[in-house]
């Protein structure tokens, strides 16, 4: 062993660093910024995001291929499209709070932003961002397969979708979202938040159904009690107070309150 | 400067960090040490605001750190090089980072240069990055905003002697300019060279504080014989408190709390021959180390060599 010097190895009085102004706050705009910026830079979130695009051109080109010709109306082109986004944004929505858990980003996220309410807002608003992107994306190819598939027909293009009808469907895409959102925060880990997604908008919607194929009081209060099928509604052009006020009661139970109830554990949970 | 309050942290039932307070001076190098388990990471995990305390609190240039306006233009933190999007490249990690702070672009090709990542290493994806790389990528992250507080949990961790003494400059170079720098390491010949102050934590609880000089000089006299067990025996008749240490064999030693002419004229009287004398403070932070945290360890070094 050597001995071992202990005087200082450098000089002490060295100078000191100016004493600097405290900086900015770190403005929202900027942390939603990089939280978009994050959800296209990994391989993943990129393929996941270009998935978009590439089913909506699959499902535009299949509907011209093979769809009954009374089938090639814009509406048929959007509910081809839907469908496929209608599964892949919501896995976006989990992803995008998930991964900073199970691929420990937190610790960084975490560190630079304490704020944890202001990182997962952000994340929020990139995730409304991009659900409501992609489906404007979605309308314009639909347009594309109408216009193209009536030519191909020979036949005037076929309009039959109103901007409410749209505005509605654009609603429950962003619903769709949140609610992936909503298992990201509560269970933080992508697996199981992606299971609970299918679990909850397929697993339960099956079990809603059989319960009230069998159970009369059930099947009553089917739309007052099943999110899934609330918003059902919204697919259909217009909604009546009573299918609003349903679909805010589900909304509430199914979706705010889980999601208040997670966001309160998040920001007290540890980050490791 | 950072301010630790009677930090507490349980787990349940287990306590993770008891009642710990220190302070980490500006201008200063700050050794934080520990057997595994200690509660080095979790204590600085409550320092910058990710694990919550179960009591105490803690204060970065005078505030909650998460009260920090921008904290990474502030503090420079390292917990775990590991924690990184396996997916992202080197170079995307940092400019998250940098765009987060508000930094120009310019600063991550600067912060890549300071740790020796070169461009061709920076576009790789962080999944095939060596241990080192990691650890250099998350310095990068550290120091990117300039801080003048660092708090880093193992930084040497896979560095290579090239990176050890880099690292080790580095962080004087920062302290000489006025930072503060925490830094936990196992590495204690690094922490030696470079720490001014010592924070010694086992189970949880502070066992010793001070500056490396007075924690180092209250270490006594180191010396070796081969007649060990005679000598202890010698020194034990003689009053004085015995500690064995080095790992057996022979870098066996005992380590007595004594001036070194005592413990001579003991061997002399006792007629055991020495191999060694000396202040034993020259034998540095490893004893202390070991002696510090000997009740806290899993393994059991000195009572093993003692017998
Ligand atoms: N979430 C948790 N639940 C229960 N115990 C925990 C939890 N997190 C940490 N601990 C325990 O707290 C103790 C302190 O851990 P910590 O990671 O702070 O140690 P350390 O000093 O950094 O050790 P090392 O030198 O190995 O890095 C350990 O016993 C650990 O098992
Ligand atoms: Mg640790």
């Amino acid at each position: 062993m050597t001995a071992t010097d202990l005087s200082p190895t450098t000089a002490a009085t060295a100078v000191r660093r100016p004493a600097r102004p405290a900086p900015a706050p770190i403005p929202f705009a900027r942390i939603v910024g990089v939280e978009l910026r994050k959800s296209f830079d990994t391989r993943a979130g990129f393929w996941l995001l270009a998935s978009v695009v590439i089913t909506a051109t699959l499902a535009t080109g299949a509907t011209m291929l093979w769809a009954p010709d009374s089938a090639l109306t814009y509406e048929g082109f959007a509910s081809a499209i839907g469908f496929p986004m209608a599964v892949i944004l919501p896995m976006v929505a989990v992803l995008s709070v998930t991964s900073e858990w199970s691929q420990r980003t937190g610790l960084t996220t975490f560190t630079l932003v304490p704020n944890r309410a202001r990182s997962i807002a952000a994340k929020a608003v990139v995730v409304i961002g991009i659900s409501v992107a992609s489906m404007a994306l979605a309308m314009v190819i639909g347009a594309i397969g109408t216009v193209l598939g009536s030519a191909a027909l020979g036949i005037d293009p076929v309009w039959d979708s109103s901007a409410q009808d749209l505005a509605l469907i654009v609603l429950a895409q962003v619903l769709g979202m949140l609610v992936g959102f909503m298992l990201g925060v509560v269970i933080r880990s992508s697996a199981a938040a992606i299971v609970a997604y299918f679990v909850y908008s397929f697993v339960l919607t099956a079990i809603s159904e059989a319960l009230a194929a069998f159970q009369e009081w059930f099947a009553d209060a089917r739309p007052w009690i099943d999110f899934n099928y609330a918003q059902g509604s919204l697919f259909e052009g217009s909604l009546t107070g009573t299918q609003w006020a349903q679909l805010g009661v589900t909304g509430v139970v199914w979706l705010v309150l889980p999601m208040a109830f997670g966001l309160w554990r998040l920001m007290r949970s540890e980050i490791k | 400067m950072i301010t630790v309050e009677s930090l507490t942290k349980k787990y349940g039932g287990f306590t993770a960090v008891d009642d710990v307070s220190f302070t980490a001076a500006s201008g200063r190098v700050t050794g934080f040490l520990g057997p595994n388990g200690a509660g080095k990471s979790t204590s600085m995990r409550i320092i910058v605001g990710l694990t919550p305390a179960t009591s105490g609190h803690a204060t970065v240039c005078g505030r909650r750190y998460a009260e920090l306006p921008n904290p990474g233009l502030e503090v420079g933190v390292l917990l775990d090089a590991s924690a990184q999007h396996a997916g992202r490249t080197g170079r995307e990690i940092l400019t998250v980072a940098a765009r987060t702070m508000g930094l120009p672009a310019r600063r991550v090709d600067e912060m890549l240069d300071r740790v020796s990542l070169t461009p061709d290493e920076a576009a790789r994806r962080v999944r095939d990055y060596s241990l080192g790389m990691r650890q250099r990528l998350g310095i990068a992250t550290a120091l990117l905003g300039d801080p003048e507080v660092l708090i880093l949990d193992e930084p040497a961790n896979g560095l290579d002697p090239a990176g050890i003494r880099w690292m080790r400059d580095l962080l004087r170079d920062y302290a000489d300019q006025g930072a503060t720098v925490l830094l936990s390491s196992h590495l204690l010949h690094e922490i030696e060279v470079v720490a001014d102050d010592l924070v010694v934590i086992g189970n949880g609880r502070i066992v010793a504080q001070g500056t490396k000089a007075e924690l180092l000089a209250a270490a006594g006299t180191l010396v070796r014989s081969p007649e060990l067990p005679a000598l202890a025996t010698a020194l034990t008749d003689a009053g004085l408190a015995v500690t064995a240490t080095g790992s057996g064999g022979a870098s066996a030693a005992l380590r007595v709390d004594a001036e070194p002419d005592v413990v001579g004229r003991v061997a002399l009287a006792a007629g055991v021959p020495l191999t060694e004398l000396r202040a034993a403070d020259g034998a540095g932070l490893e004893e202390m180390f070991l002696e510090l945290t000997a009740e806290t360890q899993r393994e059991t070094v000195t009572e093993g060599a003692a017998a």
